[in-house]
């Protein structure tokens, strides 16, 4: 309007100097000014029409943003949310999630948003802005539209205002946000945040109007591979990073349960590391779900009607008497049906690919029971089938079938309950087995106690009650492989109900049962409960059981739970390493094997344990295990013997029983954690002079070393670690050293690495290696005293002791102890004496006491209050924290007394 | 009737009656008079259920629909063929109708089933009962092929013997191998949710209602 009115007036102006002057020069010169400045006016007015339409958010923008959030989203402190999910998990083809009469409204989408200090958010993502609306209702209910608050530009705007958690662990985490969102953006531009969203938007939607017929048909190539609706670039970039990264997780999740219960050095972070992966592909199940077709092989359809198999034609004719049949009729065609192989694939396909499987659902919601049976024993069978499990859910068959998990007919709900067991194999179906309130119903199956009011005569189609508590389990078992049921599990009271079944002596319900804490043992609140509903003793009990699978699942869940050091003793305590040990001798079931050493070494851990396992002559059994088994054994039989050697007794058995060899050959692996375990191994054997001759004739610690290449941090940590002693204890260990071409200057290049724990091993090493003075020159050359003073300001306890141990042995050469004081490394160490921990006071104390042989830093320290602290630490026990402090204080006195008599002189 | 009468009438039904406690069966007896209607009892007259009057309670309190198969119940109940359904024949029925074991239910639906009482059930007995099942398709020629093929491929799932009909045995087998088949030619027994309802309602205890 504005430039409309503008635009009149200047003609007007124009045409009032066109009138007053008749010169023609002027007025050929006048129209081309008013041209011009109509054209101005044109490009003007278009591009503002451009970047109007720009500001507002859309799909794309919307969709990125959620799912970045989601991404460092989680339990924890460092995430920036504890989760944000949509409302829907339907996305209309154009991106949005609202429901197509709010999307008249310009609203895109629904978020709930937890934070961590605030009560739970739903917020309105529209393409005026995000804003607060009215809320969920309670039950499954609608979303009240209305807007409550005020409207902000985008998410991360809104989150700020309303959580102070969340900008603050926002702005901690700005680096790698942004970082995300720049390769996201895939714009290499260093532009700030939001500018650089302003770009994007702008890029996206120029391309919208001037490549408007390119965006035509690339949509529309886009609609037929059913990719995303969105039509950013990036986000079909980003879902391919996502699909690929889901491949990965599927493919650690498919190598099996062994490889899922193989937990990395320290106990506990393998659990973390579990829970991130899980966690992330949560997300990614939510956030994508056209990804999710990757998961199962893609079907291949029947290709042509001459192949066909005759089963086709057949169940094709049952499919219509089902459809326009009567109850007589559908329960003559469902027991027809049922007499087919159901198990064979060409029979499931036949059954959807003739739309069978909307009909047995459709029966499903019937109030015929005998239909309703019938339909549930062909679906329980079918369902074995991957792809007829998505089709199942992709029907919407799981609601329905938790539905009739409230039936009164037992079996009904046995049948569901095993179907349900068949279809929950992959997350969507988990999904909505709990959003559908199947968890808990499942839960409450597992009561077989309850007297119920059963008639005198049981009816034709009744179950008993412990064959529906086997169903639940079953079910239970297919679902506790999600975080979110585990969770929902417990809180349905799930727990004591698996722990008085698990006093039954029946095989068949024992198994499901086993499976299901084994799965849930996972979680942290799941072992507390076990160690407090007495679970681990039946456990114990039932490792002496004739069935394999159940050896097998108690074993596995005694390894979940051993990571707790009570757990660990209890297992002593009833009984149950004996029986551990006893399996190890039977190596014909590998999954089996796996798991008893799994439970061995999360045993292990406990010193007591150990001893009995030396008893029990466990370590020749494990040393036995060393070759010629599969990985997942492999890697938890190595973590076993990493345990046991860390006793004399054990590193001797090792040594004696010939363990030494096999461990330094599977150096050279590949799998990471079991190269995590096995230089841990190696590492405990080289603290034995003995062992550690036979690892340097073997040439074990040049593998060792070039596994600080190895690109995963743990594995470059345990590696370095494990150097640590073999450097102590070789023989012209300095000599060795200097041998590795290039060994030296790797190590001081790991000082750059961003991981803790591999920082911490590596100062470690260099601390060791530093004890020759030659080496010390070497890597004072490679410039390890600006990397180590760059450390020092750290708040790991762990780290902090083993810099302060390299930096007090680098002290030892030439004028690096001035050096140390000119990259800043005092100030930071002086402080490091205010840690709670006394193995950081000894070994910063020493260091600042190598230190304070330069006046400078004398200087520096007196300046940032050593010297009080350190007066402290005079009067500490530990005589070497003493001796240090002590000499520290007195160079820095010594220092001062000259001064002033410098000055009286 | 008088109560002593009555007293004797249940005393000797619940005795022959294995599924129904005394209390049911006196329940089942006064339910039983009150569709008669209060008919005074005569030498010679029976008192009874006559077959519309039990297709009727069939209908409204059991949900059944086909007539044939309540033809045949009817038939089921009236263990003398008179076309009446006594007292006892009431209770018996009912007995095996509510809470029969599967062996009775099986005796019982094979006796419906079988129309003309030959001990098997032929393919025409089948047809006869199935030819309402499907839904009628316009399109197809022959309306009745797709009953036809049902009949086919009941006999093949249930004809052990392979003779073309079934006989006892055949069903027995079918039936014990699946439950779903006791009634797979109509529905003949009461489905669970009618059964219970007639039951709640029959079997109320008077002194539970006093206390109300």
């Amino acid at each position: 309007m504005i430039n409309e009115i503008n635009e009149d007036s200047s003609v007007l102006t124009i045409l009032d100097k066109i009138t007053k002057d008749d010169d023609p020069e002027g007025e050929i010169k006048m129209k081309i000014a008013l041209l011009l400045k109509q054209l101005d006016l044109h490009l003007l007015n278009r591009s503002l029409k451009n970047i109007s339409l720009e500001i507002r958010l859309n799909p794309g923008t919307v969709k990125n943003d959620i799912e970045l959030l989601k991404r460092f989203s989680g339990k924890g402190e460092q995430t920036v949310l504890e989760s944000i999910e949509y409302t829907s998990d339907y996305e209309f083809s154009n991106g949005c999630r609202a429901p197509p009469w709010r999307q008249i409204q310009g609203e895109i989408c629904y978020v709930l948003v937890k934070p961590h200090d605030a009560e739970t958010l739903c917020i309105t993502c529209s393409k005026e802005g995000v804003f607060l609306n009215g809320g969920k209702t309670d039950d499954e209910g609608e979303i009240n539209y209305e807007r409550k608050g005020e409207i902000y530009k985008d998410l991360v705007t809104l989150l700020r205002e309303k959580s102070a958690k969340f900008s603050e662990n926002m702005s901690q985490q700005e680096g790698r946000f942004n970082e995300e969102q720049q390769k996201e953006k895939d714009q290499p531009n260093e532009a700030p945040e939001e500018e650089a969203a302003a770009l994007r938007k702008a890029s996206t939607a120029s391309r919208r109007s001037a490549l408007e017929k390119k965006q035509i048909s690339l949509g529309r190539s886009q609609m037929t591979k059913r990719l995303e609706p969105s039509l950013n670039w990036k986000t079909t970039v980003d879902a391919k990073e996502n699909k690929s990264s889901l491949r990965d997780t599927q493919e650690e999740k498919h190598g099996g349960r062994l490889e899922k219960s193989r937990p990395s050095t320290s106990p506990g972070r393998a659990q973390l590391i579990r829970k991130s992966a899980e966690k992330i592909e949560e997300i990614i199940s939510e956030s994508s779900s056209e990804s999710e077709e990757d998961e199962e092989p893609p079907d291949h359809l029947q290709e042509a009607n001459a192949d066909l198999p005759s089963e086709y034609w057949q169940i094709q004719k049952l499919v219509k008497y089902l459809k326009g049949g009567n109850q007589t009729a559908t329960v003559i065609a469902l027991c027809s049906m049922k007499d087919f192989n159901l198990a064979q694939e060409t029979c499931q396909l036949a059954i959807r690919d003739v739309g069978g499987l909307e009909v047995l659902i459709n029966l499903l919601e019937t109030d015929e029971v005998k239909c309703k049976i019938g339909s549930l024993k062909i679906l329980k069978e079918i369902s074995r089938n991957p792809q007829i499990r998505r089709n199942i859910v992709d029907l919407g068959g799981l609601p329905v079938m938790v539905n009739i998990l409230d039936s009164p007919h037992k079996s009904l709900k046995c049948l569901a309950a095993e179907t349900i067991a068949n279809v929950a194999k992959f997350r969507r179906a988990w999904r909505a087995v709990r959003r559908h309130g199947g968890i808990t119903k499942l839960v409450a199956l597992l009561d077989c106690r309850r007297p119920s009011a059963e008639p005198a005569q049981p009816g034709l189609y009744e179950a008993r009650d412990g064959e529906v508590a086997h169903c639940g389990a079953l079910a239970l078992w297919s679902c506790s492989k999600s975080y979110a049921n585990k969770e929902a599990i417990r809180r349905a009271g799930g727990i004591p109900l698996l722990a008085r079944l698990l006093k039954t002596s029946c095989e068949d319900m024992l198994i499901p049962v086993v499976a299901t804490l084994q799965e849930c043992a996972s979680e942290e609140k799941y072992r507390a409960a076990i160690k407090a509903e007495r679970i681990i003793e039946n456990l114990v009990k039932n490792l002496s059981s004739e069935n394999k699978q159940l050896q097998e699942h108690c074993a596995t869940a005694i390894c979940q739970c051993a990571e707790d050091e009570e757990t660990r003793d209890l297992v002593r305590l009833r009984g149950g390493l004996r029986p551990l040990a006893s399996l190890l001798s039977n190596t014909d079931n590998k999954e089996r094997l796996a798991a008893v050493t799994g439970a061995i070494w999360k045993c292990s851990i406990s010193k007591e344990n150990v001893t009995k396992f030396r008893e029990y002559k466990a370590i020749e059994a494990l040393v036995g295990l060393l070759t010629d088994q599969p990985e997942e054994v492999l890697v938890n039989a190595v973590g076993a013997l990493g345990e046991c050697c860390q006793e004399p007794e054990g590193r001797v058995t090792v040594r004696k029983r010939g363990g030494i060899q096999p461990l330094v050959d599977l150096l050279v692996g590949t799998n990471r954690a079991l190269l995590v375990n096995v230089t841990k191994a190696v590492g405990a054997c080289a603290v034995e002079p003995e062992s550690m001759m036979i690892i340097d004739h073997l040439d074990g610690v040049r593998l060792l070393w070039s596994l600080l290449k190895n690109p995963h941090p743990d594995v470059k940590a345990s590696a370095a670690w494990a150097l640590c002693p073999c450097i102590q204890n070789a023989k012209d260990a300095g000599e060795m050293v200097r041998s590795f071409v290039g060994g030296l200057e790797l190590v001081v290049n790991l000082l750059k690495s961003d991981n803790k724990e591999v920082l911490a091993s590596v100062c470690a090493a260099i601390t060791n290696i530093a004890k020759d003075q030659e080496n010390l020159a070497v890597i004072t050359d490679h410039g390890v005293v600006p990397l180590l003073s760059k450390l020092a300001n750290t708040n790991n306890d762990k780290l902090r002791r083993h810099l302060a141990e390299a930096i007090s042995r680098c002290c030892m050469w030439g004028r690096n102890r001035v050096a140390f004081g000119k990259h800043k490394a005092v100030a930071p160490l002086v402080r490091n004496l205010k840690s709670n921990d006394t193995n950081v006071h000894r070994a910063t104390a020493q260091a600042l006491y190598q230190l304070s042989e330069d006046a400078d830093n004398c200087i520096t320290m007196h300046e940032n209050g050593a010297v009080k602290l350190l007066l402290h630490m005079v009067g500490s026990p530990d005589q070497d924290l003493q001796e240090a402090a002590a000499g520290c204080i007195s160079n820095i006195r010594r220092l001062a007394l000259a001064t002033e008599k410098a000055r009286h002189t | 009737m008088n109560r002593k009468k009555l007293q004797k009438l249940t005393d000797s039904l619940t005795k022959n009656c294995k599924h129904f406690n005394k209390f049911e069966v006196k329940c089942l007896i006064n339910l039983f008079y009150n569709l008669v209607g209060d008919v005074t009892e005569r030498q010679g007259v029976v008192v009874g259920l006559d077959r519309n009057a039990f297709r009727n309670i069939l209908h409204m309190t059991f949900g059944m629909t086909d007539d044939m198969i309540m033809d045949r119940v009817f038939r089921g109940f009236d263990k003398d063929n008179d076309g009446c359904i006594t007292v006892s024949e009431w209770v018996y029925g009912l007995s095996v109708f509510l809470r029969g074991t599967l062996e009775e239910k099986m005796k019982y639906c094979f006796a419906v089933f079988d129309l003309n009482g030959d001990g098997f059930i032929s393919k025409e007995e089948m047809f006869h009962m199935l030819k309402n099942s499907l839904l009628k398709q316009p399109s197809e020629e022959d309306p009745d092929e797709g009953i036809k093929d049902l009949v086919e491929i009941t006999l093949r799932k249930m004809d052990h013997d392979h003779d073309g009909k079934l006989s006892f045995a055949d069903y027995e087998q079918a039936v014990r191998e699946e439950t779903l088949l006791l009634e797979a030619f109509g529905p003949c027994l009461p489905d669970p949710k009618s059964q219970k309802e007639f039951e709640a309602q029959v079997f109320k205890d008077p002194n539970e209602f006093n206390e109300v």
